[in-house]
């Protein structure tokens, strides 16, 4: 891909294109700022496909502006009949063999992307590289669980991972199908009901620091009310953070509240049996509900809100207002909770943390 | 030719059932409907072909099916598309005694077929559990060939019908059409019979 | 039996109306119908603007909000678009190849009646616990879970009106085939016959997909199967394939007529015969058939491997080549022209930029590889907006105002329509246009809200603004029919001035049987060539004789109530009510029972005598 993507800045239009889109959008977010191998190479194809489809437009529009112009009828022209032409040979394999070969320009890298964006053999069993990382998402009503298979580690709505290396996915939903999309870092994949798909991102480094280290992450098939809320975040580390990462999650002690109202929190977190859905030890798998066990290092809450305590509280408060359909709603009892238990629950998960 | 006109053997044309504007109309339409139910068996054939493994810790389809029961069956409708050949070939000739008695035999080797595949269903669903709520492969049998089903019980009614409508009036460029495209109807049913002996139960035996 | 529209009582009228199998008359009935639910699709389409016109919006509930969302891609499909490109054909396609009616008039007035329970039947469930919310495409595991009846209520209407459709398309392709007047040959045939011709095609060949996929799902939902249940062995990628073997053809079905249009209106109002017929044709059958190998291009991140995505996207840039003939050949049927721009004129010169944008934007989600990135978002919504609103809507706004006068004998005011040109025209490319970048932006399609900060908010304010003028268009159009419909000029037979086919050449509004005399077809566009050689009518084919006309019927309408009926009982035996199963019984035997009386009772028509027909004459009414 990258091979003939400098020849073809030899056309302007393909300069002005590149420049015009990256003005577009955020750089956390949007397809125009791509910040990984995988969204160079379909940037580049979208690059490609504009300014040939662009160049179309402009043909066509030149032809249209003229003969609109030049052949409206006239007055004093209400009789004149213009001649009847049944059509030119010439002019119809011209329209006929141009198109074709613009079509065979964009064919070809479309194909090769196609294969190279589906090369997932560094983590098929027979092939496997050992060094590879692999990560199980599964996609779950209006939140995500990530687990990293070779490391026992489980965590939910927060995917982190290492920059500068391709990481690979096996994509799963455990109850109506979703699709797991991170557009600033690649297209998406369909999480199926039925199979596993599998596929593979690369996070730039670069391009992370200028997005300020967080990647908006998607859900991009319709999944009931609160399709538009199902967002994670994705914060991809250097590698050896990203090391020191898993090692924390690997060791996490069982959590030990350190102050009063933490422990408060404790009890409230058990009285209510969120325990019963939540898992809160890190390699913990509980498909019913995100595991908790680094929810202290969060960036959002519910995958919508920004990480405060006032939000944290209002989510707890009543779940269905901020995440219509969402699964915790009615597990327990939201509406008698009271404020001092609200506060000593917000604070106890705060502090639900693997790293120092 | 005109519809009400009182016909002959001799003034019959060779071909009735497209002798009149109508009945063009009627035969072109019926053979494109024909082209559409194909798409919609075809729809299920590969819905079939993607499900049938898909047993659900049932029994599968090669320790399943009753072939000999589905083989006279099959003979049965074969047969049944042979005499309804008979039929045509008297309604050509305007003998229409005879070709309601050749209907009435396909009429009533239909009926066989029909009160077989009953039978083989009940067995199924007893001796087996074999429900179409059990697994996806019940699902897709069931839907497949209770489709064919109930386009043959379709097919049954529809020819008593035009049987017992006509029996008193006898032949005319007004019915004529409509008991060719009956039997073309049947003769499709035919088909995908054959097509669901080989894809379901033959091929059901080997894997 | 008289042939002259004589003043009828309103009870009269509406039976008439209700029995009516006279192809011109269920072409106002799809006209009125389709009317409605297009207006109904609208009002949806408003509802989604105003949502989305701030971040965090609370104007409607989430899953309020999916139900209108479904509802409105459903309805402008299915009971809007369908419908009303079948008024078109009914009211133009038999006089265009000198019919005096179709095929089967008596399916003509079931396939009405099938589409307009269908669509009824679909829109009852806002009134019995909400509609249908997975969206137009349904796709399985999110259509099995969702609660209420809204999904069963699409799966049964869609299907009644499914039905409806297919029998309309078999009865076009029988009436194109065996209707041709005298020397109307194939190659003879106007483009708008020939895109209905490819069309109903397209429909023979692709709603069983859907009747299929429907059946299952409606299986699943009802009766406990596993068709589309993981746990049971079912596998969900089998509704994705069957929607959209269907789902893609759908396209091409709603779009081709809409070319037909076009072709029509540009070759009429530039005085030159279509530039390149017979590519034209060509193109049109290519398309059609192409149409049936690139239903996976819906599917690329649906995970079928790199060897299926790359054949389907091959294959579905191929598709481009002959829709690019088509642009091309009516940019050179212009070329050399006397263009005037009448209200038609004006949409299907506007309709070929605004298409080309949606047609390139097709081929760039063809690009598997680069469809990752622009599949289920904003993206996709600005390049079928620009598709079927600059393709189809288009057509039908282009094509309802070329044949109006032909249907209701009538002009429409041209000032008001030049209004609602330019409103539709300002507020379509300012809805539809800015959302491509949306798309792009990272705005995935289908969500209800989207939260600030994330560089959405402009794009989606300006976005409604557009619809707004789209909407005020609407209501100016709807002025014009008012007003014309009162006090408008009454319309020639050749309403334009410049008509070149056989429609041109009978009164406004036909008679009832079309033509006098069967037409003699001389080339194409054969209205033309009897101008040309200096003839006001046209060549007869026949004598003047006794016309045969085949007797309205009501059982039409109750075949189609007894499966609407039948259908509430189906529903609501799932919730154990005990009036479920009997009420299916009624309905099915109103159904059938119906079927048996119209296959029972002998219906050999009437004739209008040579005589009426002469009286006629010294009546004034031209043939």
């Amino acid at each position: 891909m990258k091979k003939w993507l400098p020849n073809m800045r030899f056309f302007s239009l393909f300069g002005l294109m590149a420049l015009l889109l990256a003005g577009c959008g955020k750089p956390f977010v949007s397809t125009l700022q791509p910040a990984g191998e995988v969204a160079d190479m379909q940037y580049s194809l979208m690059l490609l496909s504009t300014s040939i489809m662009v160049l179309v437009i402009i043909v066509v529009t030149i032809l249209f502006v003229y003969v609109v112009v030049r052949f409206r009828r006239k007055a004093g022209d209400e009789n004149t009949i213009p001649k009847q032409v049944e059509g030119s040979h010439k002019l119809e394999m011209i329209w006929t063999i141009i198109p074709i070969l613009l079509l065979i320009i964009l064919a070809v890298p479309t194909v090769s992307a196609t294969f190279k964006l589906a090369d997932v053999t560094p983590m098929e069993e027979e092939t496997r590289d050992e060094n590879a990382l692999v990560i199980n998402v599964t996609a779950n009503l209006y939140w995500w669980e990530f687990e990293y298979p070779d490391h026992g580690v489980i965590t939910a709505q927060e995917l982190i991972v290492p920059t500068g290396e391709r990481v690979y996915f096996n994509l799963l939903a455990s109850d109506v199908k979703h699709s797991f999309w991170i557009p600033a870092v690649g297209g998406k994949m369909d999480t199926n009901t039925e199979n596993v798909n599998k596929f593979w991102l690369e996070f730039d480094q670069q391009a992370t620091e200028n997005a300020g280290g967080l990647f908006y992450g998607k859900c991009a098939e319709l999944c009931g009310p609160s399709h538009a809320l199902m967002d994670f975040k994705v914060k991809p580390l250097p590698k050896e953070e990203f090391d020191q990462w898993i090692s924390d999650m690997q060791n996490a002690e069982p959590f030990v509240p350190t102050s009063d109202l933490a422990a408060q929190g404790e009890q409230v977190f058990n009285q209510y049996n969120c325990i019963a859905c939540h898992a809160i030890d890190t390699g913990e798998d509980r498909p019913t509900a995100p595991n908790l066990a680094n929810f202290g290092e969060r960036s959002s809450i519910a995958g919508r809100f920004e990480f405060t305590e006032e939000n944290l509280k209002k989510w707890i408060k009543d779940p269905e207002q901020h995440k219509p359909g969402n699964k915790m709603t009615g597990t327990y009892d939201h509406e008698n909770m009271t404020e001092e238990e609200l506060d000593a629950l917000a604070e106890y998960l705060m502090n639900l943390k693997v790293q120092n | 030719m005109h519809v009400e006109e009182k016909l002959t053997a001799e003034t019959f044309p060779a071909s009735p059932e497209r002798a009149t504007l109508e009945g063009k109309n009627k035969f072109l339409g019926f053979w494109l409907f024909l082209g559409g139910e194909t798409v919609l068996f075809a729809s299920l054939f590969a819905t079939y072909l993607a499900l049938r493994d898909q047993v659900n810790g049932g029994t599968p389809a090669s320790e399943l099916f009753e072939l000999p029961i589905v083989f006279v069956a099959t003979m049965l409708l074969l047969t049944s598309s042979l005499t309804s050949v008979y039929a045509m070939y008297h309604m050509k000739n305007f003998d229409f005694k005879k070709m309601q008695i050749w209907l009435g035999v396909t009429v009533l080797l239909g009926l066989a077929f029909l009160l077989l595949e009953i039978y083989e269903f009940y067995h199924y669903v007893h001796h087996y559990d074999h429900k179409i709520t059990s697994s996806a492969f019940g699902s897709a049998f069931y839907t497949l060939v209770g489709t064919h089903g109930a386009h043959v019980t379709f097919g049954l009614f529809w020819i008593v019908t035009l049987m017992i409508r006509n029996s008193k009036r006898g032949l005319d460029l007004y019915n004529a059409p409509k008991f060719y495209i009956a039997s073309l109807y049947w003769h499709f049913i035919d088909v995908v019979w054959i097509f669901i002996f080989t894809v379901v139960y033959l091929m059901g035996m080997v894997v | 039996m008289s042939t002259l529209t004589q003043k009828k009582g309103f009870g009269a009228t509406v039976w008439d109306y209700l029995t009516t199998v006279d192809h011109k008359k269920i072409a106002i009935l799809y006209l009125i119908a389709g009317g409605f639910f297009f207006i109904l699709g609208g009002l949806e389409a408003m509802f989604i603007r105003i949502q989305l016109a701030i971040p965090d919006n609370n104007f409607i509930s989430a899953g309020f909000y999916n139900e209108i969302m479904t509802m409105h891609g459903t309805t402008m499909i299915f009971l809007a678009a369908m419908p009303l490109l079948f008024a078109l054909m009914n009211a133009v396609v038999p006089i265009q190849i000198g019919a005096r009616d179709v095929a089967f008039p008596f399916l003509n007035s079931l396939g009405f009646w099938l589409f307009f329970f269908g669509g009824i039947f679909l829109n009852l469930s806002w009134f019995l616990g909400g509609a249908p919310d997975a969206g137009w495409t349904s796709y399985a595991s999110l259509s099995l879970e969702s609660p209420g009846h809204g999904i069963d209520f699409y799966a049964l209407g869609l299907q009644i009106s499914g039905i409806g459709t297919l029998i309309g398309g078999i009865n076009f392709l029988v009436t194109i085939i065996n209707m041709r007047a005298p020397g109307m040959t194939y190659m003879r045939m106007p483009l708008f016959t020939w895109s209905t011709f490819v069309a109903s095609a397209l429909i023979l060949f692709a709603f069983p997909a859907l009747t299929v996929g429907l059946a299952l799902l409606m299986f699943d939902r009802l009766f406990g199967t596993g068709f589309f249940v993981p746990q049971m062995g079912g596998n969900t990628i089998i509704w994705e394939h069957l929607f959209w073997i269907f789902g893609h053809p759908e396209v091409y079905i709603l779009v081709l007529p809409a070319f037909g249009v076009f072709s029509e209106i540009l070759a009429t109002f530039s005085r030159k015969r279509l530039f390149g017929y017979s590519s034209m044709v060509f193109a049109t059958v290519l398309i059609g058939f192409l149409g049936f190998m690139v239903w996976a291009h819906h599917m690329f991140t649906t995970g079928l491997g790199p060897i299926a995505n790359a054949i389907f996207a091959v294959a579905t840039m191929a598709i481009a080549v002959p829709t690019g003939i088509k642009i091309f050949n009516w940019l050179l049927t212009m070329w050399g022209g006397q263009v005037r721009f009448t209200v038609p004129m004006l949409y299907a010169v506007a309709f070929i930029p605004s298409f080309t944008m949606g047609g390139v934007t097709g081929v760039m989600l063809a690009a598997a590889a680069a469809d990752y990135q622009f599949h289920d978002t904003y993206f996709v919504v600005a390049h079928f907006h620009y598709v079927i609103v600059g393709g189809v809507v288009f057509g039908l706004l282009a094509g309802v105002t070329y044949w109006w006068p032909k249907m209701f004998g009538r002009m429409l005011d041209e000032t008001l329509g030049k209004v609602t040109f330019w409103l539709f025209l300002i507020g379509f490319h300012l809805t539809f246009f800015i959302q491509h970048f949306l798309g792009l932006m990272g705005m995935p399609r289908r969500i209800f809200t989207f939260l600030p900060g994330q560089g959405f908010e402009l794009g989606n304010l300006i976005s409604t603004v557009g619809a707004f003028f789209m909407a005020i268009s609407t209501l100016v159009l709807l002025v014009n029919i008012v007003k014309t419909s009162i006090n408008g000029p009454k319309a020639e037979a050749d309403a334009w001035g410049d008509g070149r086919t056989l429609e041109w050449a009978v009164a406004s509004p036909a008679p009832e049987y079309n033509f006098k005399q069967t037409p003699l077809v001389r080339g194409l566009d054969a209205l033309w060539v009897e101008k040309m050689a200096g003839k006001k009518g046209l060549t007869p084919a026949e004598p003047l004789g006794d016309i045969h006309m085949p007797n309205g019927s009501f059982l039409p309408f109750t075949i189609s109530l007894g499966l609407f009926v039948a259908s509430i009982g189906l529903i609501y035996q799932f919730d154990d009510k005990v009036w479920a199963i009997p009420v299916i019984f009624i309905g099915f035997l109103i159904t059938f029972g119906s079927m048996f009386l119209r296959s029972v009772i002998d219906d050999h028509g009437y004739h209008i005598h040579k005589e009426e027909l002469m009286d006629d004459d010294d009546k004034g009414v031209k043939a």
